[in-house]
């Protein structure tokens, strides 16, 4: 049943078979993201409570939900480096890591951006702000361990066995820190009071999350295609593909 | 569309600075991690350039050698 | 010739506990780090006593993690550096076993002391009467997830040169749910409420990385000692 995905584990296949996506996804990725923040910007209307500042909102919940998604993603790939001793998953655990970690530094800068308005302040110590704070603090916890590592196969075990407590940690916190503001301030956070969306707000939005999850997709793909050509400098396929460059 | 004018749009019903701080940051962060992105196959493509072009060397030399002695 | 796991255990503990008893400053140094971290606190704040009645959960849990910190990496780093944990990974006994006494020997020489000496801390910090109780359960059962979880992120990097900044980077966030319920429960005690809802939380990530992090550490030590 599984069979069509093995020749996809050999690095050749899989490093020529990411650079044949690419363009397709940046051009889907290009197009999507131009139509969908050209909506949010100029044709969406205006929130009856929040006005102009819910256009944040395009920006804010995609990045929010890709930076949970790309974490999620990264800690399947971990322990399917960790099981089946995967190098790909390796790799592909070291290419997620930094582009998470910058979805969620927008998550958060632009919840900041819409919270000063809304709530008159640029930070709460809300449940969701905060957890979103320690993901980004998990993320830069997993590129730091990569990068201290001099060999990448073993940075890609201990960034595997890191991404996989994290992500085992992930909704304690989240609940943990969800419990302590319901506890100390009650409801005073008002959270944001979204009104049910109308179509001419939902569907600018599924397309920039589909524009951002492409873009994703193809900064991955290019991440993902060096780190395999790092992992196996010393193959002959990659040799031949340096030397076929450098006639170029 | 939503605004009047151009101006009108670009004020953003006086969250002006909000919104395009918000668009500006996310497309600063998002254009660099691209382009980093894009050097890095790049970058790592030059190193093994520059490792093969050493192993060359060192094998010419070793060759030399053998042939001086 | 098996030898039983109990016998072990209980092997690696005693020799854990006696290096350290051969080195007190080991013991010493991280509950002297306790006390003035918390004591620099009123200096910081100024002496006024309902202000420090309201931070001293949070202060003494923070210091409590900081002084574990501080002490975690002696867990595995001396042995990787004689070898005797490249031995202990080899023996036939499993990993987790070796894992577990090594980390409960952890907790008996860092957290025990901290817990004992809490108290005395808690009156410098003019902590709220009915607390003291909470203060010293939460410590009970939040002390060994800090020297479990710890040991998930010494394992990871004591293969490393500078492995002591990267080291509080990766374990930190971990422990932030420890710290946010043990200090709730706390607070919850000084209102008189009932907090056997965080106790009971507390204990259940106590038991959750009791049968999860030895397996952690174990594969992270096998990274580390390659």
């Amino acid at each position: 049943m599984w069979k069509w995905l093995h020749p996809y584990a050999n690095p050749e296949v899989s490093y020529h078979f990411t650079g044949k996506l690419i363009p397709w996804f940046t051009a889907i990725s290009v197009i999507l993201l131009v139509l969908g923040l050209g909506l949010a910007l100029a044709f969406s209307p205006a929130d009856y409570q929040q006005g102009e500042s819910v256009r944040i909102f395009y920006l804010h919940v995609p990045a929010a939900m890709l930076s949970m998604g790309i974490y999620l993603g990264m800690a399947i790939a971990a322990l399917t480096a960790l099981v089946w001793q995967l190098k790909l998953a390796e790799a592909s655990i070291a290419a997620l890591a930094p582009i998470g970690a910058t979805f969620t530094a927008i998550a958060l800068l632009t919840g900041a951006a819409w919270g000063k308005p809304m709530w008159g302040t640029w930070w709460i110590w809300d449940a969701r702000l905060t957890s979103e704070l320690i993901l980004l603090f998990l993320y830069l916890g997993v590129i730091a361990l990569q990068n201290a590592f001099e060999d990448k196969s073993l940075a890609g075990k201990a960034a595997s066995v890191l991404a996989i407590v994290g992500v085992v940690n992930l909704p304690i916190i989240h609940y943990s820190v969800e419990w302590w503001n319901t506890l100390h301030q009650g409801s005073t956070v008002s959270k944001l009071e979204r009104p049910s969306m109308s179509a001419d707000m939902f569907i600018p939005f599924v397309v920039c999350l589909f524009g951002f999850a492409f873009l994703v997709a193809r900064i991955f793909g290019e991440r993902f295609r060096a780190e395999i050509i790092a992992r196996n400098s010393m193959r002959p396929w990659v040799k031949a593909l340096v030397l076929a460059q450098e006639k170029n | 569309m939503a605004f009047d004018s151009l101006s009108d749009f670009f004020n953003m019903g006086g969250y002006a600075f909000y919104v395009w701080l918000s668009y500006g940051f996310s497309a600063l962060v998002l254009i660099i991690l691209a382009i980093n992105s894009h050097r890095m196959e790049k970058q790592v493509f030059t190193q093994i350039k520059q490792r093969l072009k050493r192993e060359e060397k060192l094998k010419q030399a070793a060759l030399r050698r053998k042939e001086g002695k | 010739m098996q030898t039983s796991y109990s016998s072990a255990f209980f092997t690696i503990l005693k020799r854990d506990l006696t290096i350290a008893l051969r080195h007190r400053d080991d013991i010493i140094n991280p509950l002297l780090f306790f006390i003035i971290v918390v004591s620099l606190f009123p200096l910081g704040i100024g002496p006024v006593s309902n202000t420090l009645m309201k931070i001293a959960p949070g202060v003494i849990w923070v210091a409590a993690l900081l002084a574990t910190l501080l002490s975690l990496e002696r867990l595995f780093k001396n042995d990787h550096a004689d070898g005797s944990l490249e031995q202990l990974l080899l023996s036939p006994c499993p990993t987790f076993i070796l894992v577990l006494a090594k980390i409960l020997a952890h907790w008996l020489i860092t957290g025990l002391p901290l817990i004992i000496i809490a108290p005395l801390l808690g009156v410098l910090l003019n902590l709220h009467q009915d607390s003291y109780t909470a203060l010293m359960l939460t410590l009970l059962l939040g002390t060994p997830v800090l020297s479990l979880l710890g040991a998930i992120g010494v394992a990871l990097t004591v293969g490393l040169k500078k492995g002591g900044m990267l080291l509080s980077l990766l374990v930190l966030p971990l422990y932030i749910p420890v710290l946010i319920f043990a200090t709730s429960a706390i607070d919850a005690a000084s209102m008189n409420l009932p907090y056997n809802g965080q106790l009971a939380i507390i204990a259940a990530i106590f038991f959750g990385s009791l049968t999860l992090a030895p397996f952690a550490v174990g594969s992270a030590l096998k990274v580390s000692t390659n």
